[in-house]
């Protein structure tokens, strides 16, 4: 039994990862599916419908799943759908997430409105000890809307104080602000506000457009017509004026000859109506899905999408192509299935060192291997889709530190053969995707690159080699931290694992030293390239040339005989503080060039996390008779 | 050899002053890290590394609290030499590391050499304008020109330092003495029938009388300008002609006629001119579809050589600058609803210096990590 432990436990774990793939989501129909399939382009990429509505929910709830006031769950597209088509269901779903208590006062809240009150006993209990949310968090638009007048006023406020200096209140009210502008521009992206048939109305003006055209003609010539055609002509053009100055996505494909590029939003295209003589088709085709969708009538909407998706794939199949796999790719959520199985290793490798030594071994570098695997797809996929290197922001740099040190920790284990490897790599395959999890709450994390990182080169070389210097100092500082806690709290560290450890440290430090200093110097050139300095004391630069210098130390405390195996191991520890400082602790500065993630609850995080390692160094300098593995 | 030197040796070649030094060197950038939301980029640079000591102001004195990046680098720099002419011995094994700590020697020699030589300007062109001389983004000059000739104006330039200590300039090509009565490193200009309360002006002369000069605290910003402003006499052999005063802000030169000449008076950046000329033909600012997101910023130059050879069109943008004449010319930013351009403009003689220093550190770190690899797959193979 236990010597097919292995097979068992990685065919579970890649059961579970793959099975998302074929069986689509809970009680979602595939008319749906093949809605949130489509292509629109949105904060200047191509992106199915499927990705903004996820990204959408994420940056407004900070989760994916909606629950309506009837307590049913509903997927990100059938949320999208409702938005888009049936605003005044929409409006009803508490999806703006307010944490801030002044916040909720300012909506009118008490206590009493936002304690959650459970009628069952047990229920009760739970929420006492926090399994379940004793307090509101989330609120709908309906219940924002009669404060919205002074939300603007206090955003207005808050608004010109630079990020970094605001308050809680103030970075509420600001982002507050944004998710209902973000929610507005959506909702009224297709349909106009207020319009009940918007089909019947298109249809409508496409009967009477060449007769009111006419008399909107002669009235402007000051000769006789019928007043009556020209002005509701002219009420049509108003109202898709404003329409085109509500939304910012553009749904609606260009005509064939045209820029493939220069999409429309809903109503510059029904502008366009009036030149042309028709209405825009593709319009046409969402107000019908909008019709179908209102009407309940599944059937009918997924013939109208089915008609829609192959009219554009006949135009645009690469866009297409693409929207289906992105759909895909989140539906299939690499990352996430990546996740646990790091977990599940970590628990498999900790477990060698106590019992079924070498089946628990295999299981976990198994583990391993299919996490890795899997967030290698994942990756690869996204450089497919992106059309760029694998780092282009703080969440694929997230990634990517757990790839990097993932694959080293694969070659360690593979040399080794003593679960150290697969251990670290699921200490810290778990915590930097855990960490990019949270990343991804701020958008899209596919987004666009400003004008400056706009150069695959760089991105591909600097970004890359300085990502693999960061994973390589974090794992001989986890390695270290392996060494530690084993050999205080266990038995398992015999002198023989103590020397392997202390190998493996050195050897990744080395490796460490090399990477960071190639990536810094990297970043140099292309700085020299771009800027005109090769070296500015930019915040991030700093943070990274200190990563480059601290290795250097390590090494040369070593060969100066300054530090032993124990002296080593503490001061890779601190190559942890040291690195999660260039990473994330520079970008809260908010100064420099490369201040581009900024996030407030990360600070805290970064506190945590620099005492935590500080803990360790302090304990690792206890007496050696303390230690329970050398009290021999 | 006597003790003392004996002593002096063992320190300077030591790696435990190695690792001292390293661990001084990132105390002291994470400093100058933490100090930047205060001083702005700039001023830390001068006060943490391109200074022997780190000085904090005690009652008024600045004493030295902390090595300063000179000194770090500069006992980096013995130690590694020193280290290295003592341990000499020659063989493959230690091979890379003396090629990655040559490297390191050019490297730390280069970016001293740049701290001491790389300027800064930019260059301000309209589409369709031509323009030969750039301008200094934080140093200003006080310009007396005179304007007689209407086809060739005569420019005698006076730094802003000269102002800051009170100088008296005479000088051959003007007919009267520049007498500094007042300078402001920062300050603001308004009409004074809108600050009732300003003190009286120093100035009788030009738009002085009219003005009000309001001293505002030097800032550190990396998006703000300091605006200075001086007040200045003019003195002829007969006695004065007048204080007028001068600032950046006031834009138009100030006219005057003496010694049967026309003089212009303007404090403007500090300009350098050189022989040829470059021409803004187009500036593009493309955005991806549908946002604000800038995807490029780019300008079509054309470069009118000094020695009449015939002009060339060259592209300038992200990530692609002109290198030519010595100088190199970057896209920096843009004004005036996209029809300016906005170029960096610098000149480092040493800019070469630190890509070869790359290519020989990574080259020696990458003989030596094989070198380890390859002894310890034998090892373990045995």
């Amino acid at each position: 039994m236990t010597r097919r432990m292995p097979l068992y436990v990685v065919a579970i774990a890649a059961l579970c990862a793959f099975s998302g793939l074929f069986i689509s989501p809970a009680g979602e129909p595939e008319a749906v599916s093949r809605f949130g399939r489509l292509p629109v382009l949105s904060e200047g990429r191509f992106k199915p419908l499927d990705t903004l509505a996820r990204s959408t929910l994420l940056v407004i709830q900070g989760r994916q799943m909606v629950l309506t006031p009837e307590r049913v769950e509903l997927t990100p597209d059938q949320w999208l759908l409702d938005v888009l088509f049936s605003s005044e269901k929409a409006d009803s779903y508490n999806v703006f997430v307010i944490d801030n208590p002044d916040l909720q006062t300012l909506i009118g809240q008490t206590d009493d409105t936002i304690s959650i009150h459970y009628p069952k006993k047990s229920e009760q209990v739970m929420a006492l000890v926090g399994f379940l949310p004793s307090r509101r968090r989330r609120f709908s638009f309906n219940e924002i809307a009669p404060h919205i007048q002074e939300i603007e006023a206090q955003e207005k406020l808050a608004e010109p104080v630079e990020a970094q200096n605001r308050n809680h209140f103030q970075s509420s009210v600001v982002q507050l602000y944004g998710n209902l502008s973000h929610y507005l521009r959506l909702r009224r992206a297709i349909l106009p506000d207020g319009s009940k048939d918007f089909l019947g109305e298109l249809l409508k003006l496409q009967e009477n457009l060449v007769d009111g055209v006419e008399a909107v003609r002669a009235k402007e010539d000051g000769k006789p017509h019928d007043e009556a055609k020209a002005a509701a002509m002219l009420a049509e053009g108003q109202k898709f004026v404003a329409m085109s100055e509500n939304t910012d996505l553009l749904a609606i494909p260009p005509d064939e000859g045209d820029d493939p590029n220069a999409w429309h939003n809903a109503g510059t295209a029904l502008l366009e109506t009036f030149g042309k003589g028709e209405v825009n088709p593709a319009v046409l085709a969402y107000s019908g899905m909008a019709y179908a969708w209102q009407g309940k009538d599944t059937e009918r909407f997924g013939h109208i999408v089915g008609l829609y998706e192959s009219s554009l794939r006949k135009h645009f199949p690469n866009q297409v192509r693409k929207a289906r796999m992105e759909t895909l790719f989140n539906v299939a959520q690499p990352f996430y299935a990546g996740m646990w199985m790091y977990l599940g290793a970590f628990f498999f490798a900790a477990l060698s060192w106590i019992k079924w030594t070498e089946p628990a071994r295999r299981s976990a570098f198994g583990l391993v291997a299919l996490g890795w695997v899997v967030a290698t797809l994942g990756i690869a996929t996204r450089m497919w889709l992106e059309g760029r290197p694998p780092v282009t922001n703080l969440y694929s740099s997230a990634i990517f530190i757990g790839w990097g040190s993932v694959g080293l920790c694969l070659i360690l284990e593979a040399v080794y053969k003593n679960a150290i490897g697969t251990a670290a790599a699921g200490m810290i395959g778990f915590a930097t995707l855990i960490i990019a999890q949270h990343l991804a709450l701020a958008g899209d994390t596919l987004e666009m690159m400003r004008a400056v990182l706009d150069s695959n080169f760089w991105l591909g070389t600097h970004v890359v080699v300085v990502t693999i210097g960061y994973a390589s100092t974090f794992l001989a500082g986890v390695l270290a931290v392996i060494y530690i806690l084993r050999g205080i709290f266990t038995t398992t560290l015999d002198k023989a694992t103590a020397d392997a450890l202390a190998r493996m440290v050195y050897g990744i430090v080395c490796f460490a030293t090399l990477f960071s200093f190639v990536g810094t110097t990297l970043g140099g050139i292309w700085a020299d390239q771009s800027w005109g300095r090769f070296w500015g004391w930019d915040p991030k630069e700093n943070g990274a040339l200190i990563i480059v210098v601290w290795n250097a130390l390590i090494l040369h405390a070593r060969w100066a005989g300054l530090v032993k195996q124990r002296g080593l191991m503490c001061l890779a520890v601190f190559g942890n503080i040291v690195t999660s400082w260039s990473w994330f602790g520079t970008n809260m500065l908010g100064i420099g060039l490369h201040s581009y993630g900024f996030t407030d609850a990360a600070f805290w995080w970064l506190t945590a996390f620099v005492l935590s390692q500080i803990a360790l160094i302090a304990i690792a300098n206890l007496p050696l008779e303390k230690w329970r593995s050398f009290r021999a | 050899m006597n003790d003392t030197l004996k002593q002096a040796r063992s320190l300077f070649v030591s790696l435990r002053l190695t690792v001292v030094l390293l661990a001084l060197s990132i105390v002291l950038i994470f400093w100058a890290t933490l100090d930047q939301v205060n001083l702005g980029v700039w001023a830390v640079q001068h006060k943490f590394f391109h200074s022997f000591f780190v000085t904090a102001k005690i009652g008024g004195v600045a004493f030295p609290v902390f090595p300063g990046g000179y000194l770090i680098g500069g006992l980096l720099l013995v130690n590694l030499v020193a280290g290295h002419l003592y341990r000499f011995k020659m063989g493959w094994r230690k091979a890379g590391i003396w090629i990655a700590h040559l490297g390191l020697i050019l490297l730390l020699v280069g970016e001293l050499v740049s701290g001491l030589m790389q300027k800064d300007y930019q260059m301000r062109i309209d589409e369709g304008e031509t323009k030969n001389y750039a301008e200094s983004s934080r140093q200003n000059e006080f310009a007396i020109i005179n304007a007689t000739d209407p086809n060739l104006d005569e420019v005698t330039a006076i730094p802003e330092s000269l102002l800051s200590r009170g100088t008296v300039v005479q000088n051959p090509s003007l007919p009267f003495r520049v007498v500094p009565k007042a300078y402001y490193p920062n300050s603001t200009l308004q009409m004074r029938s809108q600050v009732p309360n300003a003190p009286p002006s120093l100035a009788t002369s030009g738009m002085g009388p009219m003005l009000a000069v309001t001293p505002l605290e030097v800032t550190y910003k990396e998006d703000e300008r300091n605006v200075p402003a001086a007040f200045v006499e003019l003195v002829g052999p007969d006695g004065t002609l007048g204080t007028w005063v001068v600032s950046p802000l006031l834009g138009n030169p100030q006219k005057f006629d003496f010694a049967g000449k026309t003089w212009k008076l303007v404090m403007r950046p500090k300009r350098i001119y050189e022989p040829y000329s470059l021409t803004l033909e187009k500036f593009s600012h493309d955005l991806y579809p549908g946002t604000d997101i800038p995807k490029n910023f780019s300008s079509r130059i054309r470069i009118n050589p000094a020695d009449g050879s015939p002009s060339r069109d060259v592209l300038i943008y992200m990530n692609n600058p002109l290198r030519y004449a010595g100088l190199t010319y970057y896209q920096q930013s843009f004004d005036n609803n996209d029809h300016t351009t906005i170029l960096e403009v610098v000149r480092n003689p040493s800019w070469l210096a630190p890509y070869i220093a790359c290519g020989a550190i990574t080259l020696g770190l990458v003989i030596q990590f094989l070198i380890h690899l390859w002894g310890f797959a034998r090892r373990r193979a045995v």
